[in-house]
């Protein structure tokens, strides 16, 4: 399973939610299928997607929050599993996009290509459901039960190491951060 | 019990909720204990506990698109902690946080571990250009704690007030 392919597959299902990327190719990835002012790509400060992510599903829980994270951003902040563990909004879906590299500086493998199982680890944590995927029907299964169930989930998505060939897109950052901030405002108080 | 001024503490703590704070990130530390109590007493106020203080930054940065005032609460070496995440988050996508960081290692700290913090605080604020005071009397606090919002709400920037010794101790 490609990392496009599954951000395809769920789209239109990502398109009605808040949506909190990590940077780099999730983000390029995520715009080239199509931006939305409901997306948010955290283009740097590896790790503090998820912890954005569970600062606005407390902050609001009537909104249902998607993290779209990877390996090397979780490796970087495991103790954050920890708290979302601790407060485990029901809000919130956490997809860990694992390729087991950090692919966007040169591939060089992460601690999930010798055995670390992030799946294992946010179980541990105390992350009430937890999956691991591999194909793009497992993927899309787990995404909707985790919709449905009402309660935190993090799925890892075993993807291959391939990505875009530019990182760099034409949202500015700050441009992309006024407009998720103006759909919170208006989101969910029509 | 430590002897740790419990009515500066509850002052620090009233300045926050006329401020409008609804949200605070915390990591226990000695100074911090009454602060930390009354946050997790108040009905009104979301505490939430951190493995690490850097978590902070990313979940006040959430709380504050989300339209939720939030303060963080750390020690000092818990803000070296976090620096990577006030630049490369709350800095890059201006994002306003209100740090009460605890001054560690100051003048009358006696536990040796907490020395070197004291002494590199105020010169990596002013590297990464955080505007900051210091709260070291009572009378003060309220007012520079909601200065110190404003401001950080009109520069869509971090800020950060030290906690310090003869605001927060009380032999």
């Amino acid at each position: 399973m490609t990392r496009l392919d599954a951000l395809r597959a769920v789209y239109d299902k990502l398109s009605q939610r808040v949506v909190v990327t990590i940077m780099g190719a999730v983000a390029a990835e995520l715009q080239s299928i199509g931006h939305r002012p409901n997306f948010f790509y955290l283009q740097h400060a590896m790790g503090l997607a998820s912890s954005m992510g569970l600062g606005i599903a407390l902050s609001r829980p009537e909104l249902p929050v998607v993290v779209l994270d990877g390996d090397g951003s979780v490796l970087m902040n495991l103790g954050g599993l920890t708290t979302m563990a601790r407060y485990r909004p029901k809000n919130l879906v956490h997809v860990v996009f694992d390729n087991e590299s950090l692919l966007s500086v040169g591939g060089f493998p992460t601690a999930t290509s010798t055995g670390s199982d992030i799946a294992g680890i946010a179980r541990a944590a105390g992350v009430p459901r937890t999956a691991t995927v591999r194909s793009l029907d497992e993927f899309t299964r787990a995404f909707d039960e985790a919709l449905a169930a009402g309660e935190l989930t993090t799925i890892v998505a075993k993807v291959e190491a391939a990505g875009p060939s530019a990182y760099v897109t034409d949202l500015a950052l700050l441009e992309n951060r006024f407009q998720f901030q103006r759909y919170l405002k208006s989101a969910g108080r029509t | 019990m430590p002897p740790v001024s419990t009515s500066s503490s509850r002052l620090v703590y009233d300045a926050l909720k006329s401020c409008g704070v609804r949200l605070i990130s915390a990591l226990p530390e000695t100074w911090l204990v009454h602060l930390i109590r009354m946050a997790d007493d108040d009905p009104e106020m979301t505490l939430v506990r951190l493995a690490k203080e850097e978590e902070g930054v990313g979940i006040s940065t959430g709380a504050y698109l989300s339209g939720v005032k939030s303060a963080m609460l750390m020690q000092n070496h818990g803000f070296l902690a976090s620096v990577n995440g006030i630049v490369s988050c709350a800095q890059l996508y201006r994002i306003p946080l209100l740090m009460l960081i605890t001054h560690r290692g100051s003048f009358g700290e006696r536990d040796p571990w907490q020395t070197e913090g004291g002494g590199v605080t105020e010169d990596v604020l002013r590297a990464l250009r955080i505007a900051y005071d210091r709260l070291d009397e009572p009378s003060s606090v309220a007012h520079r704690i909601a200065e110190a919002q404003t401001l950080a709400y009109s520069s869509n920037k971090p800020v950060a007030l030290l906690l310090c010794r003869d605001l927060m101790w009380a032999p």
